[in-house]
């Protein structure tokens, strides 16, 4: 349902994205790994047509993100990694302007809210204004939005980040529940996380893809736990830069 | 269209959600107020609203930008235009959604100044069409300072910034048609330049409005002046939202 082809893209002599390509299917939960400033959230910005490519590009449910970009916008769900919102708005203003800007009226409206408000467990804010939640809270209302349309892809930068012990496992339950039909792009810097929701992960560092495979076959490969894993793939891949720091 | 009245909506709401709309109209009406009685608005012994017209432009040289100012600056700055953009919402419907919210908001403040049509009408009988077409040129001139405030939220993520460069840009185009300053470019520039630089000032079509004459050419100086100003502001967006 997403295919990414040779997606290059650079901020002046910085290249973030380097030529990446990969598939996701239906029931795929994959894992975007890598260290800080690795190109995660461009990609992802630039799958959400944010951003747009220097040269490559991508397509989500068969829309070109170049040719159509509203069709694209409206089969996913994109949660920001800094997870903006209006914060003078209520929450349920909020959750109602998206509605709005998805066109969601009347009775699939109410039906929508009533999903999704109580899955990302959200009720008792529902009538304070963004700015006054907790950043815990925050992420689950920038949940909240990019679920309410019920969308075949699912784009998460750092879903869990901020959250506490109890509410990660909630939006890790969540995700599994969503997993089977749905395709799912989640990033993230919490390796149990991964062995937690994905099946799939794809490392990438300095703009590249270093490994695609399961965290299963990572573990039996390296013969050691994801952690170590993760910081083996990339630790040797960008050792010329350590070394000459 | 939809999402066009999703954003439109949104920003009209947020205006009144904030203390902000408030603190604007009450300076506003004051200061409108208190520059048409400074003129004379009673001693002129005219029905007719022109003291209250006149001082408009400056008034919306510095009022105009600072609506304009957060439209984009602050949504860049927040992160919002992230999630704004992400919505099957595309540039030109979120510029022209927050442009026409923030329009139908000086248009509200315009509207609230009626006590000073009502007392006009109450001590005379003035000429209504010059009321309304004083009006009709009063709210064309604050789109075409809105769209200015608009193109300069989007240049810079810092609000400030991006209001200090408006007030400049508007108070340019304002003072270039004031007779002080003809006068005095006309004492080194040909004659052909200064009624060129007259014809690309604010005031001289604003003026010539207030004479009561809806003229085709001034109506299109300000519907031209709006439309590519918002259109550039698109540009300019395009190219640095992310940033």
């Amino acid at each position: 349902m997403i295919e990414v082809k040779e997606l290059r893209r650079s901020f002046g002599p910085v290249v973030a994205v380097d030529g990446i390509s990969f598939n996701v299917e239906k029931g795929e939960v994959l894992g975007l790994l890598g260290p800080n400033g690795a190109g995660k959230t461009t990609a992802m910005r630039i799958l959400a047509c944010f951003l747009k490519p220097d040269s490559g590009t991508a397509s989500v449910c068969g829309h070109d993100i170049l040719q159509e970009p509203t069709a694209v916008k409206k089969s996913l769900g994109y949660l920001a990694e800094n997870v903006p919102a209006y914060s003078e708005m209520t929450v349920g203003g909020f959750l109602n302007f998206v509605c709005d800007a998805r066109e969601i009226k009347g009775r699939a409206r109410k039906q929508a809210l009533d999903r999704v408000v109580p899955s990302c467990s959200i009720e008792s804010v529902y009538h304070q204004t963004i700015d006054t939640l907790s950043k815990g809270y925050k992420r689950r209302v920038g949940l909240a939005q990019a679920l309410i349309h019920d969308p075949r892809v699912l784009i998460l930068d750092e879903p869990t980040d901020g959250l506490d012990p109890n509410q990660k496992h909630d939006v890790r339950k969540l995700i599994n529940k969503m997993a089977k039909d749905k395709c799912i792009i989640i990033s993230t810097h919490i390796l149990e996380e991964v062995e937690a929701v994905c099946t799939r992960t794809v490392i990438i560092a300095r703009g590249r893809i270093l490994v695609d495979s399961t965290p299963k076959d990572l573990k039996e490969e390296h013969q050691c736990s994801l952690n170590s894993v993760f910081r083996k793939i990339t630790t040797t891949n960008t050792g010329k830069k350590a070394k000459s720091a | 269209m939809n999402s066009f009245l999703a954003v439109f909506k949104r920003e009209l709401k947020g205006y009144f959600a904030t203390p902000l709309a408030y603190v604007f109209l009450v300076i506003f009406l004051f200061f409108s107020g208190y520059l048409a009685f400074k003129e004379g608005f009673y001693e002129m012994r005219q029905a007719d609203m022109a003291a209250f017209f006149r001082n408009l432009p400056l008034l919306f040289v510095f009022m105009v930008p600072s609506t304009a100012m957060r439209l984009w600056a602050e949504e860049r700055k927040v992160g919002s235009i992230e999630l704004l953009l992400t919505l099957p919402i595309t540039i030109t419907q979120a510029v022209l959604g927050k442009f026409f919210a923030a329009w139908l908001f000086l248009a509200i403040a315009l509207a609230l100044t009626f006590p000073m049509v009502i007392t006009v009408c109450y001590l005379g009988n003035p000429d209504i069409g010059l009321i309304i077409t004083g009006y009709l040129g009063s709210l064309l001139m604050a789109g075409g300072f809105l769209a200015i405030g608009c193109f300069f939220s989007a240049l810079s993520k810092n609000q400030v910034i991006s209001f200090v460069l408006s007030v400049v840009a508007c108070a340019i185009l304002v003072f270039a048609g004031m007779p002080t300053t003809l006068n005095y470019i006309s004492t080194f520039l040909p004659a052909g330049m200064v009624s060129a630089i007259e014809g690309m000032s604010f005031q001289t079509h604003f003026e010539s409005i207030q004479r009561g004459v809806l003229w085709f050419g001034d109506v299109s100086y300000f519907v031209l002046l709006i439309v590519g100003w918002i259109a550039a502001c698109t540009i300019v967006l395009d190219e640095r939202k992310a940033r």
